[in-house]
């Protein structure tokens, strides 16, 4: 899928207006970070390359339908949006200086050389995307604007920040690319490890606000998880040897295997544990497990393999009907070393809740009570029902059941944590 | 700074509704009023009785105009407020996001402009 060139269409005639903007939009679809980062490499002028290479595809909407869609619809584009580059520069040339702005000609006439392939710079745009330097918060939308061409709308509704203050954010991140001289290099060995992370929490990132809408009502947002996956799977061509890069994918393969059975079919909600395994996706396990393998034989280690080997472990499910908790606790345990996160501290305590009983799963849910970040984290309060529920704790259950629903924001997984807390209260001799 | 949340809904929807339904809605936005107040944010909240009950008052000309029912007719009334208190608007949109109005209708997010502030 990553980088797969298609022979798109004969070149020459006059194309349906329907095949030639299905043309221009797969073209935009798969090569759109592909010519940013060939368009931007130099000049780092991303916002510049987006301006021009948009213009290139509205007038590939009205040429290709008339004069048919080009033998290299790539080059056709790149050719164009090359051009407004340049007349954008000599637009500007007032406000620079003379020399600054030859200097910038010849760079793009440099480039003009008619070369049918175009270099993939994706990976080198993916690490300036995650760059240190790039606020944390901003390096995903920054990917999936500019390698995938998502418009700051879009990606504000999935990271739930007003759009005017995604598309400030973003212009922001781009100015600092260009002001900066953040480059597109892809880092040495001995800087890659850590700025590899950035770029693998970044597409994490997108992928988990795509997911956020299990119900897949919101077409664009599911959208974000496929092309999250995109981006891992691109990844995974071009460092084919990382075990995170490969973990990673391993890791939203396996959650993406379930989407369909995380919903009844009448709509409501279904947790992991109640899932039908008949109903998740061989296929994309398979490759998730393969993917898992492949990756436990690299050198490197690290969160993402951790997690999606979590994954694996209720994958198993699927044949010996139980998941392998004893793995997940342990599994979990390294996670709390390598990350120190309370999520993961959450997590093991939901483990070993299953392994030893709910009273160890509360006792360990007790040492996170004081920790702000859970505060008001859904599902730090919902495992805290269920465990105390477990425990005959009704009272508590409750308490904590309303605060869950109080912070939910999926319809039917508030339904569902009601439905738990009203069966709760209704047990005879409770209260 | 303080956000004050509109409730917009569809009025007719809520009658439709069954009894088991309804205390579930009820439910929801007690337990969301809860976990506002456990957070600190809350400032103020109430509900507003249906749009039949409103009535609207203008002074044109000096001669008074009073009307029955609500400003604007639309197919979704204000029906309630939030007026909560956090960092910032990224941390408001994540509290109007898990108002039950959010699924059922639409929540707008305002900031509150201080009096005496420019």
């Amino acid at each position: 899928m990553a980088g797969g060139e298609t022979e798109a269409g004969a070149g020459g005639q006059a194309a349906a207006p329907i095949e030639a903007s299905r043309a221009a939009e797969e073209s935009a679809r798969r090569s759109y970070g592909k010519l940013i980062a060939f368009l931007s490499a130099r000049t780092r002028d991303v916002a510049g390359a987006e301006d021009a290479l948009s213009e290139a595809l509205a007038a590939a909407l009205t040429e290709w339908p008339a004069h048919g869609v080009p033998r290299s619809p790539d080059a056709w584009l790149l050719t164009v949006a090359r051009r407004r580059l340049v007349d954008a520069a000599r637009r500007r040339r007032r406000d620079e200086a003379a020399s600054q702005f030859l200097q910038h000609l010849a760079e793009l006439a440099d480039d003009d050389d008619d070369e049918p392939v175009i270099p993939d710079r994706r990976l080198g745009l993916l690490f300036a995307c995650a760059h240190p330097a790039i606020e944390r918060g901003v390096r995903a939308p920054l990917m999936l604007q500019v390698v995938l061409g998502f418009d700051a709308a879009t990606i504000a509704s999935a990271f739930l920040v007003a759009p005017a203050t995604m598309g400030q954010r973003l212009s922001r991140a781009k100015s600092k690319i260009r002001q900066a001289g953040i480059g597109f290099e892809v880092p040495g060995a001995s800087d890659l490890e850590g700025r590899l992370d950035t770029v693998l929490d970044a597409i994490y990132a997108a992928y988990s606000e795509g997911w956020s809408d299990p119900e897949g009502a919101d077409a664009r947002r599911r959208n974000l998880a496929e092309e999250a996956i995109w981006l891992g799977r691109l990844l995974a061509s071009l460092l084919p040897n990382d075990g995170e890069v490969l973990g990673l994918l391993s890791l939203m393969l396996h959650a993406s295997a379930r989407r369909e059975a995380r919903r009844s079919p009448g709509g409501d909600y279904v947790p992991l544990e109640q899932q039908d395994p008949m109903r998740w996706d061989t296929a994309m396990i398979d490759e998730a497990e393969a993917l898992l393998s492949r990756a436990s034989a690299c050198s490197r280690h690290g969160r993402f393999q951790l997690e999606a080997a979590v994954q694996s472990a209720h994958a198993v499910r699927r044949r010996s009907g139980e998941a392998d908790w004893p793995a997940i606790e342990r599994l979990y345990d390294a996670l709390c070393v390598l990350t120190g996160s309370p999520v993961a501290a959450l997590n093991r305590a939901v483990a070993l809740a299953r392994t030893r009983g709910p009273a160890e799963g509360l006792a360990a849910l007790d040492e996170l009570a004081g920790d702000g970040r859970l505060a008001d984290y859904q599902p730090y309060w919902a495992a805290r029902a269920h465990l105390l529920a477990s425990s005959g704790c009704t009272g508590a259950a409750l308490d904590a059941y309303q605060q869950a629903i109080g912070l939910e924001r999926d319809p039917a997984v508030r339904h569902f944590l009601q439905q738990r807390a009203a069966a709760l209260s209704h047990v005879p001799g409770s209260n | 700074m303080e956000y004050l949340l509109l409730l917009y809904a569809d009025e007719s929807q809520f009658e439709k509704l069954s009894p088991a339904q309804t205390d579930e809605a009820i439910g929801a936005y007690r337990a969301y009023t809860e976990a506002l107040q456990k957070s600190g944010t809350l400032r103020g909240r109430n509900r507003l009785r249906p749009t039949q009950t409103a009535t609207t008052v203008r002074v044109k000309s000096g001669k008074t105009e009073v009307l029955n029912g609500p400003y604007a007719e639309t197919r979704e009334e204000l029906g309630g407020y939030y007026l909560i208190d956090v960092p910032d608007l990224d941390a408001a949109l994540s509290w109007a996001a898990r108002c039950p109005g959010a699924s059922h209708g639409v929540v707008e997010v305002r900031p509150v402009w201080p009096m005496g502030q420019p």
